[in-house]
């Protein structure tokens, strides 16, 4: 019964991202329109009737608000179009290659910061204000305010030019070429769940149902295991659904740095020559992945939590 | 021997803004199959003394004495020794049935983790035990129930559940701290009878606590009343009900309308308010509210004992009593 309910819950959710998505897609495509330069502006000195056939190819000139709906009939097909820079390449074929190696460096460093956030956020908790707690907590606050593009380069020195563990960049799919960007993209992550951890772990372990456990006669770790874990790990739970996002989507910095050729160097390339489509395509289909994580989320912590009940009243 | 005998009993909690003293030298008994009521107001130390004995007190709590349970002084017994013994032998009923059950974990796996950790029982054995345990504490449907959510049960019902975890492993010493005072009246008086119950069908030593004097007169042998921490006078209900010395037990007594009522009115029939356990005062600490004060008062007042467990501890003496310490608690004191 709780299960059907999650199920017509999610069933309604999903409906109700539709018209997010088409405010993003409208506020996408006037912006970059709206931005200076054009797709062509770029290579000099095109003959004017090559121009005007270029514009009347990917139907530039038409009316704005026709192609508008031109674009929306497109991505409803499930197609963003030809990208305007990468002659030879479709937006979803650019899309099919970059997402993968986003996909994979943002899902690893995210498995890496929920595994050891986790561990060294309830390590911390249960020796609550000790030495070794205050420790891990201040190099928390560390991880969390130096930013990547500091910890990356000094990694690349450290790692990979004077210990030659690593290669200092690059992409063939090997861990080794994995490690550092990874560990790179995780170390915040790390940090910030711990420290969420830390906190929710605390908390859970001052409340009454802890105190019913202990009073049970039950080992501490059986405590710890059963009653508080799950309802410690829910907050951090809800942080995952953005955090992998910003993971998957915001490594556009760590690419460039690692020269990898993840979704994020494309778009950023798209970006700087007025690629449209291509920009479009990439903001349309993050906008997607964001949605769906969130959502899956927001499925798993309800299933997690008993006390979430979509039935009628929902 | 008594089944358990605490004596010399304090507890203190650090704070920011001094030391709580919350608990201030309790001595007293639990014989086999009795029934000892714990009365007093709020913030009389009545939770903290029963949690000081489980071992359960706050991170920010400590505990001194002794309570013998059994022959063994659960205060320095190592938390190992004393988890073998909570929950198998000593089982505690808490105050606030609401949050008291895991929210996450269905009733049965909390109350088969019980059987299954002290008992050995294999799962399903102890599953049937647990519904078995349900149906004896009157929980209708118990074989469906049981795989419910405490949010699926009402508040009376999650006390219930409670009493039967308690009583999953056949403890000695039952402590029920409160276990109706969060219900509404009639449930309150559900839950009562059930305590009562239990006490006339088992061999079980309860303590009950309560800031229901009229609650426990059916159900418990005998009372003690505390105040600021401190036993202030302790006898037979009888003694209590009808010939009590002390008299903040007999402002107790006069904010019970009739005996045979269960009552939920707050005890504030007392003007004024409890002492300020940072700051306890040297000699009697109900000296404020008190309207039989007098000079002699600012003293630790005696405590005097008679027959058969009797004791007060007031200037005023008793009848049939004989001093036999004054001690202080307060600042010039202990
Ligand atoms: N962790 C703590 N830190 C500081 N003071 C505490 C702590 N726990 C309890 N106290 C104080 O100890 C005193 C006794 O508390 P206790 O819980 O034993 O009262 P009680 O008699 O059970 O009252 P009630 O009927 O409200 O449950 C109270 O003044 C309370 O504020
Ligand atoms: S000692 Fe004095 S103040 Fe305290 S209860 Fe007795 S008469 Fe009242
Ligand atoms: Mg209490």
């Amino acid at each position: 019964m709780k299960q059907e309910g999650i199920l017509r819950h999610a069933a309604t959710r999903l409906l109700g991202l539709i018209p997010t998505l088409l405010v993003l897609i409208t506020i996408a495509f006037f912006l970059i329109r709206v931005a200076p330069g054009g797709p062509f502006d770029s290579e000099k000195a095109l003959p004017p009737e090559i121009r005007a056939n270029l514009d009347a190819k990917y139907h530039l000139d038409e009316p704005l608000l026709q192609q508008y709906f031109r674009y929306l009939g497109q991505i409803i097909s499930g197609d963003f179009g030809p990208s305007f820079q990468y002659k030879d390449w479709s937006v979803n074929e650019l899309i099919a290659q970059g997402f993968p190696v986003s996909a994979t460096l943002g899902g690893l460093a995210m498995l890496l910061a929920f595994v050891i956030g986790s561990l060294v956020g309830i390590a911390a908790a249960l020796r609550q204000n000790s030495a070794a707690d205050y420790s891990i907590m201040g190099v928390a606050m560390l991880g969390i305010s130096i930013p990547n593009f500091v910890v990356a380069p000094l990694l690349i020195l450290g790692v990979a030019v004077y210990a030659g563990w690593l290669p200092a960049g690059g992409w063939d799919w090997s861990w080794q070429r994995m490690v550092l960007p990874v560990v790179t993209l995780a170390l915040p992550v790390i940090a910030y769940i711990a420290r969420l951890m830390r906190g929710s772990m605390i908390e859970v372990l001052h409340s009454n149902f802890i105190r019913t456990a202990r009073a049970k006669g039950l080992p501490e770790r059986v405590v710890i295991r059963r009653h508080a874990l799950k309802p410690a790990i829910l907050p951090v739970i809800s942080y995952m659904g953005p955090a992998t996002a910003a993971l998957i989507t915001g490594s556009v910095v760590i690419e460039r740095i690692y020269s990898i050729p993840g979704l994020g160097s494309y778009f950023v390339q798209g970006a700087l020559n007025r690629d449209y489509t291509l920009v479009m395509g990439v903001v349309v289909f993050y906008g997607v992945v964001i949605i769906v994580l969130n959502f899956i989320v927001d499925l798993l912590y309800a299933w997690l939590n008993p006390r979430i009940r979509y039935d009628e009243t929902q | 021997m008594a089944l358990l005998e605490v004596s010399g009993l304090e507890v203190r909690f650090d704070t920011p803004e001094g030391v709580v003293k919350a608990v201030n030298g309790m001595d007293f008994e639990v014989g086999e199959g009795e029934t000892l009521a714990i009365v007093g107001e709020s913030g009389a130390g009545k939770s903290q003394l029963v949690m000081a004995i489980m071992g359960l007190l706050a991170e920010n709590g400590s505990a001194s004495g002794v309570a013998l349970f059994d022959g063994e002084d659960l205060m320095q017994m190592k938390p190992r020794e004393l988890r073998g013994i909570r929950g198998r032998r000593i089982a505690m009923i808490f105050q606030d049935p609401m949050t008291s059950l895991n929210p996450y974990l269905t009733i049965e796996k909390q109350m088969i983790e019980v059987a299954m950790h002290h008992q050995g029982l294999a799962r399903d054995e102890a599953r049937a035990h647990a519904v078995e345990m349900l149906r004896a504490v009157r929980i209708p449907d118990p074989e469906e129930r049981i795989r419910q959510y405490p949010h699926e049960y009402s508040g009376g019902m999650r006390q219930r559940v409670m009493i039967a975890i308690g009583l999953l492993c056949e403890p000695e010493l039952l402590i029920a701290d409160e276990p109706s005072t969060a219900l509404d009246v009639t449930v309150q008086a559900q839950i009562t009878e059930l305590v009562g119950r239990l006490r006339e069908q088992t061999r079980m030593s309860i303590i009950l606590i309560t800031h229901d004097l009229a609650a426990v007169a059916e159900v418990s042998d005998r009372i003690i009343v505390m105040y600021a921490g401190q036993m202030v006078e302790t006898g037979t209900v009888d003694d209590i009900f009808y010939r009590p010395q002390h008299p903040y037990t007999r402002g107790l007594l006069a904010s019970v309308p009739r005996l045979d009522r269960v009552s939920d009115d707050e005890l504030q029939a007392i003007p004024g308010n409890p002492p300020n356990l940072l700051e306890l005062p040297s000699g009697c600490p109900f000296r404020d509210r008190c309207s039989e004060a007098t000079e002699g008062c600012r003293q630790p007042p005696p405590l005097w004992q008679g027959e058969g467990g009797r004791a007060s501890r007031c200037v005023l003496p008793m009848d049939g009593g004989q001093i036999v310490a004054a001690e202080a608690v307060g600042e010039d004191g202990a």
